[in-house]
C-alpha cells in the first residue's frame, strides 16, 4: 500500500442486475490531484459513490483502502470522519438549511482553516449575499455546485472526491474552479477529480482513464488524455469493454 | 380581608410569557405599553393592551373568551400584536371566538402563542372570522407548545375574506411536544388581486392524529394563493392533509405544496389535493411528496461527518423551520 492515500483493488459493482464496475484498480497518491477521465455512462459516479460508501453502492467484490486501512465495510459517516468527502455531481438541496449552517457542518467535520466567508469568496459567491440564503432549489445549479466546492474547502478533508465539479458551471469559470481545487490541494487535500472533459483532466497532476467500468490507463495527464481521445472518446463499448484488450496494448 | 380576595394569576402570566420566550419572542412585549397584547389563561383575561389604531374588545365566556379585534384603515402597526393563550392545568377547555377586521390599507402582524405544557385532557378550540380590507396586509403566526403527554385536542378553524389587493399571510406551527389531536380548518376567500399564503408545519409524535384542511377560494380576477404544508411524523402518528384550490376568478392562480416525512414504518400519512377550475383562465397546480427523508440529503450530511441520526435531525429541523 505504501504511500497511497486511496487504493482500490479489483472492484466489481452491480446495480439493478447490471455490472457497472468491472474490476477497478486505482492508486491515488497522497497530495496529488488525480483526474478520473471517462465518457458519460462509464461508471465514474458509481466509482465515486462506492469510495464514499453510499447505500446501494456496496461492491460485489474487491476492496477499498484508505491510508492503509481497509474501509470497504465502513459507513459513510465513518469514512467522512477518516477524512473522505464527496461533492456530488448534482448536489442535494435542503429546505430550511442555510448556506452558513451547511458550511459550518462541513467545517466541523474536518481540519479546515479557512473561514466560511473565505470559502464562499474563493468560489466566487459574495458571502454577504449568500451566507444566509437557504440551500434550496432556488439556487441555480451553478450556484449550488459552487457552494458544494466551498463546503469541501471548509472541511479541508484528506481526500475530496469531486464528481464533475465543472458541470453546470459556465465555461468561463473553469479556470476559477481549477484554482479552487489547487487551493484545497495546497491546503493538504488529495483530490480525485472526476470529469469527462480533457481540458480539466489536463490540469491535474496525474490521470486515470475509466472506460467500461475499468481503469484502462493511469499516468501523466497528457498521455491519458491522448489515449482517451484516440481510442475512447467516441467508443461504443460503454460497459461492453470487448475492445479493452486492444486498447491496453497501446 | 375575607373571602373576596381575587386569585393571583401572576404564575399563569409568567408561564405563558415564558413559552413566548422559548419561541424566540420577547416576553417583555407582554408588559410593554407600546405593544398591543392579549394574554388569556383558560377563560381569564390576564393582560390586555390596546394601542392607538387598534381596538380590542374582549369578554370572557364560561369556557373561553370572545374577542373583537379592529385595526383602523390606513394604520401601520409597527410592532407585532402579541396574543398568548393557554391552559396550564392537566385538564381544561379554552374556546377562543374571535373576529378580526383589518381596515383598508392597514398593515398588522399578529404573533400568537398557545401553551399547554401539562395537558392530559385539554381542549383548545379557536374559531376566527377574519376580514382583511382592500389593500390591507394581515400576517398571523401561531406557534404551539405542548407537553409530552399528547393530551390536547387543538381545533383551529378560520374563515378568512381578503378584499381586493389585500394580503393574508399565515403560519401555523406545532412542532414542540406532543399534541394528541390536531384538526385545523382554514378557508380563505380571495377577492381581485388578493393574495394568501397558508403555511403549516407540524411534527406528529406518539399516537398524534393530525388533520389539516386548507382551502383557497380564488374568487377575484388575478387572485393568488399558496398552501404550503410540512408534516413530519414519527412513532404511530398519523396525518391527513387536504388542500383545496378553487379557481373562480379569471387569471387566478393557486398552488398546493405538501411534504410529509415519515420516520419509521408505523407512521402514516396521506395527502389529498383538490383542484377545481371554474374559470378556464385560472391556473391551479399542486405538488405532494410523502415518504422517508431523501437518501441523498442524508448521505450528503453524513459525508460531512454527521451520524445518520444527526443528519435526520438536521433535515427535519430545516423542513419545519
Ligand atoms: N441506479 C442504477 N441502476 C442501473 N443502472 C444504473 C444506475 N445508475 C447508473 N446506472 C448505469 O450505470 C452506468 C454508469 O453510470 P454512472 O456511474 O453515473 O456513469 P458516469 O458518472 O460515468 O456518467 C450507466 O450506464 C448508467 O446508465
Ligand atoms: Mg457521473
Amino acid at each position: 500500500m505504501g504511500n497511497h492515500l486511496l487504493l482500490i483493488e479489483d472492484l466489481f459493482l452491480e446495480r439493478e442486475g447490471r455490472l457497472i464496475l468491472r474490476g477497478v484498480n486505482l492508486a491515488v497518491e497522497e497530495g496529488e490531484i488525480h483526474a478520473i477521465l471517462g465518457a458519460n455512462g462509464t461508471g465514474k459516479s458509481t466509482l465515486a459513490y462506492a469510495i464514499m460508501g453510499l447505500s446501494g453502492y456496496k461492491p460485489n467484490k474487491g476492496r477499498v483502502f484508505f491510508s492503509g486501512k481497509d474501509i470497504t465495510e465502513k459507513s459513510v459517516t465513518e469514512r467522512a470522519k477518516l477524512g473522505i468527502t464527496l461533492a456530488w455531481q448534482q448536489p442535494a438541496s435542503f429546505e430550511g438549511l442555510t448556506i452558513r449552517e451547511y458550511l459550518e457542518i462541513s467545517q466541523r467535520a474536518g481540519r479546515g482553516c479557512f473561514r466560511i466567508e473565505e470559502c464562499l469568496s474563493l468560489v466566487g459567491l459574495p458571502p454577504k449575499n449568500y451566507l444566509d440564503r437557504t440551500l434550496n432549489d432556488r439556487l441555480s445549479g451553478g450556484e449550488r455546485k459552487r457552494v458544494e466546492l466551498a463546503a469541501v474547502l471548509a472541511m479541508a478533508p484528506r481526500l475530496a472526491i469531486l464528481d464533475e465539479p465543472d458541470s453546470g458551471i459556465d465555461v468561463l469559470s473553469l479556470d476559477d474552479i481549477m484554482e479552487v481545487i489547487r487551493r484545497m490541494n495546497r491546503g493538504g487535500t488529495t483530490v480525485l477529480l472526476i470529469t469527462h472533459r480533457e481540458e480539466f483532466a489536463r490540469a491535474a497532476h496525474r490521470a486515470s482513464h475509466l472506460c467500461g467500468g475499468r481503469i484502462l490507463k493511469t499516468g501523466e495527464c497528457e498521455e491519458v488524455v491522448r489515449f482517451y481521445k484516440n481510442f475512447c472518446k467516441e467508443c461504443t463499448h460503454i460497459n461492453e469493454p470487448e475492445l479493452e484488450k486492444t486498447l491496453e496494448k497501446e | 380581608m375575607k373571602g373576596s380576595v381575587e386569585r393571583d394569576y401572576s404564575r399563569e402570566f409568567a408561564a405563558l410569557a415564558e413559552a413566548l420566550g422559548r419561541a424566540g419572542g420577547n416576553p417583555a412585549a407582554l408588559r410593554s405599553p407600546r405593544i398591543a397584547s392579549l394574554v388569556v389563561h383558560e377563560n381569564r383575561i390576564l393582560g390586555l393592551n390596546a394601542i392607538p389604531g387598534i381596538k380590542m374588545d374582549v369578554e370572557p365566556l364560561p369556557d373561553g373568551i370572545k374577542a373583537f379585534v379592529y385595526v383602523e384603515p390606513g394604520v401601520v402597526i409597527a410592532e407585532p400584536v402579541h396574543l398568548c393563550f393557554g391552559v396550564l392545568p392537566k385538564e381544561g377547555v379554552q374556546r377562543i371566538l374571535s373576529t378580526f377586521k383589518i381596515g383598508a390599507e392597514a398593515h398588522v402582524r399578529f404573533l400568537a402563542h398557545c401553551s399547554f405544557p401539562n395537558a392530559e385532557k385539554v381542549q383548545h378550540l379557536m374559531e376566527a372570522e377574519i376580514e382583511v380590507g382592500e389593500g390591507a396586509t394581515m400576517e398571523y403566526n401561531e406557534t404551539h407548545y405542548h407537553g409530552p403527554f399528547g393530551g390536547t385536542e387543538v381545533l383551529p378553524k378560520a374563515r378568512i375574506k381578503v378584499a381586493e389587493g389585500g394580503r393574508y399571510i399565515t403560519e401555523f406551527k406545532l412542532i414542540q411536544g406532543r399534541v394528541g389531536v390536531l384538526s385545523l380548518d382554514y378557508e380563505v376567500h380571495l377577492g381581485e388581486k388578493a393574495i394568501a399564503e397558508l403555511v403549516s408545519k407540524v411534527y406528529g409524535k406518539g399516537k398524534d392524529q393530525v388533520r389539516l384542511r386548507e382551502a383557497l377560494y380564488l374568487e377575484g380576477a388575478y387572485a393568488r394563493g399558496l398552501v404550503k404544508s410540512r408534516i413530519v411524523l414519527q412513532d404511530q402518528a398519523e396525518a391527513e392533509f387536504t388542500g383545496e384550490a378553487v379557481g373562480i376568478g379569471p387569471y387566478s392562480r393557486g398552488h398546493l405544496d405538501c411534504t410529509e416525512i415519515l420516520r419509521g414504518s408505523e407512521a402514516k400519512a396521506s395527502a389529498v389535493p383538490k383542484l377545481i377550475v371554474v374559470d378556464e383562465r385560472a391556473k391551479l397546480t399542486h405538488e405532494a411528496a410523502i415518504g422517508s427523508i431523501d437518501r441523498k440529503e442524508l448521505e450528503t450530511l453524513m459525508a460531512r461527518g454527521l451520524s445518520e441520526e444527526e443528519a435526520v435531525e438536521t433535515v427535519v429541523r430545516g423542513l419545519l423551520r
